[in-house]
């Protein structure tokens, strides 16, 4: 004989088979949960402000004595997203070297966060900065200008870098 | 020939007013309410940017969807994709034609009826029950006239739920109908004065009675002719724009028609808790029809709020279950329930 056992009639109550009370209990919960408080942020005027380990926008960090970036080209070798472009200069200060033209591209960047871990300067550290909107191609490829920040504030990330890394 | 005028003119004034209050309150609160309850028991906040707590979304809404470009598919039937949400939307807003929402007051010795035609309608439940199966005429219409299988899946779902439904709906009524001896909805409320209520004499009805209309009004957990998961957008797939906000705005009037019926024939209509003499106001007094008129809409609003409650929690049906729960559950019980009524009714004789 081919009965099937345990079947799901065989298992309700008489009472959970008449369906009512379970909706009456389905309905109590979803009651309870309309007086829970809210997950939603009011974005515009309630920002989230991400801790030391949120990788946003890549950016060179700014020194007191200029640019930490030694253009070694390391950051661009291993962007698997081919994202960053570097062209090295010479110059007069202590370190010698500098990059003429660092650029990522952030439409390609995918924010892994290489770049930042095999630098070997601490030179391109992943920012907070998650707000990231461009109108055209040509604005979202980064130069220098907008790569540059000063080193205060991105203390947190440095702070979280040396301590995990 | 002046009473004929002024007959007219007393009509298309009630007509103006009771519709738009109607229009405002069933499809602008109801969407609004609609969209902050699901979000409330999603742990969301809701529409809160329009207008004071967002109230005047819907109306942000409607204005979208007139500034949205009007698709027919190119295979569709072009008369019958067009007429399908004119039938929805019509036969929504023509059912007010007969429902009464307050007791006549008297003015200048003229009895005025708080209700869209002038005299009492005495057939008022026949007629809300053929207009409401018409109603389904445009869902089908719809589905069919649009040439797309989901379409066509949705509008065939929502005849035959319809016909499954529909019996035992107005079984159920029937019960109360025989407790009232009436048809006239207006006498049916005053037969329930005080607490009275037909629920606690046709509790069974009650129950038969709403989830029919859970299942006459396309919502969930009956709303298999839109399942959104299974059929993209069902009946209303290949609808944009205003044609598409007609059936949006066609849904939440019969949302709010069946709470009103609901509350009409169950839930004690427009009475007041204690004697209107007790607070002073006059039986046939403007004042007392007003404040039925609020108690009407304030148990109606409870009701929507129940139904979009219902929605949020209440997983749908298998097509399956929804036919084996309205031939083999319901109708048996609407028919034990016009039995036993029946029955005491002739014994009480």
């Amino acid at each position: 004989m081919n009965r099937i056992e345990n079947t799901e009639h065989e298992r309700l109550t008489f009472w959970e088979k008449l369906y009512l009370p379970e909706i009456a209990k389905g309905l109590g919960i979803t009651l309870k949960q309309m007086f829970k408080p809210k997950f939603t942020r009011q974005y515009p005027e309630e920002r989230w402000e991400p801790t030391g380990s949120y990788r946003g926008r890549p950016v060179l960090v700014l020194d007191e004595d200029g640019e930490r970036c030694v253009a070694c080209g390391l950051c661009s070798r291993v962007c698997p997203a081919l994202a960053i472009e570097v062209q090295a200069g010479e110059t007069e200060r202590e370190k010698e070297r500098y990059p003429v033209k660092f650029e990522i591209n952030m439409l390609r960047c995918i924010y892994c966060g290489f770049c930042e871990e095999v630098c070997p300067e601490e030179a391109i550290v992943m920012s907070k900065d998650y707000e990231l909107v461009f109108t055209n191609r040509e604005d979202a490829i980064l130069g220098k200008d907008k790569l540059l920040v000063p080193i205060h504030k991105l203390q947190e990330r440095l702070e979280f870098l040396r301590e995990y890394k | 020939m002046t009473d004929w005028l002024s007959l007219v003119i007393e009509f298309l004034i009630k007509a103006l007013i009771l519709l738009t209050l109607i229009l405002l309150i069933a499809a602008a609160f109801g969407v609004w309410l609609e969209r902050k309850v699901s979000a409330w028991i999603q742990n969301r906040i809701g529409p809160n940017r329009v207008g004071p707590f967002g109230l005047l979304q819907p109306f942000a809404d409607v204005i979208k969807l007139f500034l949205k470009e009007d698709i027919t598919p190119h295979a569709a039937d072009k008369f019958f994709h067009r007429i399908a949400p004119v039938i929805s939307l019509g036969v929504a807003f023509s059912v007010y034609a007969v429902i009464p929402f307050a007791e006549p007051f008297k003015y200048n010795d003229r009895l005025i009826y708080f209700s869209i035609t002038t005299p009492d309608v005495n057939i008022g439940i026949l007629f809300i029950l053929a207009l409401t199966s018409v109603g389904v005429y445009g869902i089908t219409f719809a589905g069919w006239s649009s040439n797309n299988k989901y379409s066509l899946l949705g509008g065939l779902r929502s005849s035959a739920q319809m016909i499954s439904y529909e019996l035992s709906m107005g079984l159920s009524l029937v019960g109360v109908l025989l407790v009232c001896q009436t048809f006239s909805l207006q006498e049916i409320v005053q037969k329930q004065a005080l607490w009275n209520w037909n629920l606690f004499y046709q509790p069974l009805a009650f129950i038969v009675f709403l989830v029919s209309a859970f299942a006459e009004t396309n919502r969930a957990p009956f709303d298999l002719p839109e399942a959104e998961p299974e059929l993209v957008g069902g009946y209303n797939t290949e609808y944009s724009g205003m044609k598409f906000g007609m059936f949006f705005l066609a849904e939440y009037a019969n949302m709010f028609t069946s709470s009103l019926i609901i509350v009409l024939l169950f839930l004690g209509g427009w009475n007041l808790p204690v004697p209107p003499e007790w607070l002073g106001l006059q039986q046939g007094s403007f004042l007392l029809s007003l404040i039925q008129f609020c108690i009407l809409i304030f148990k109606v609003l409870l009701m929507v709020f129940f139904f979009i409650w219902v929605r949020w929690s209440v997983p749908r049906f298998r097509y399956d279950q929804l036919m084996y729960l309205g031939w083999k559950v319901l109708l048996p019980l609407a028919l034990v329930n016009l039995f036993v009524t029946s029955i005491v009714l002739y014994v009480l004789k």
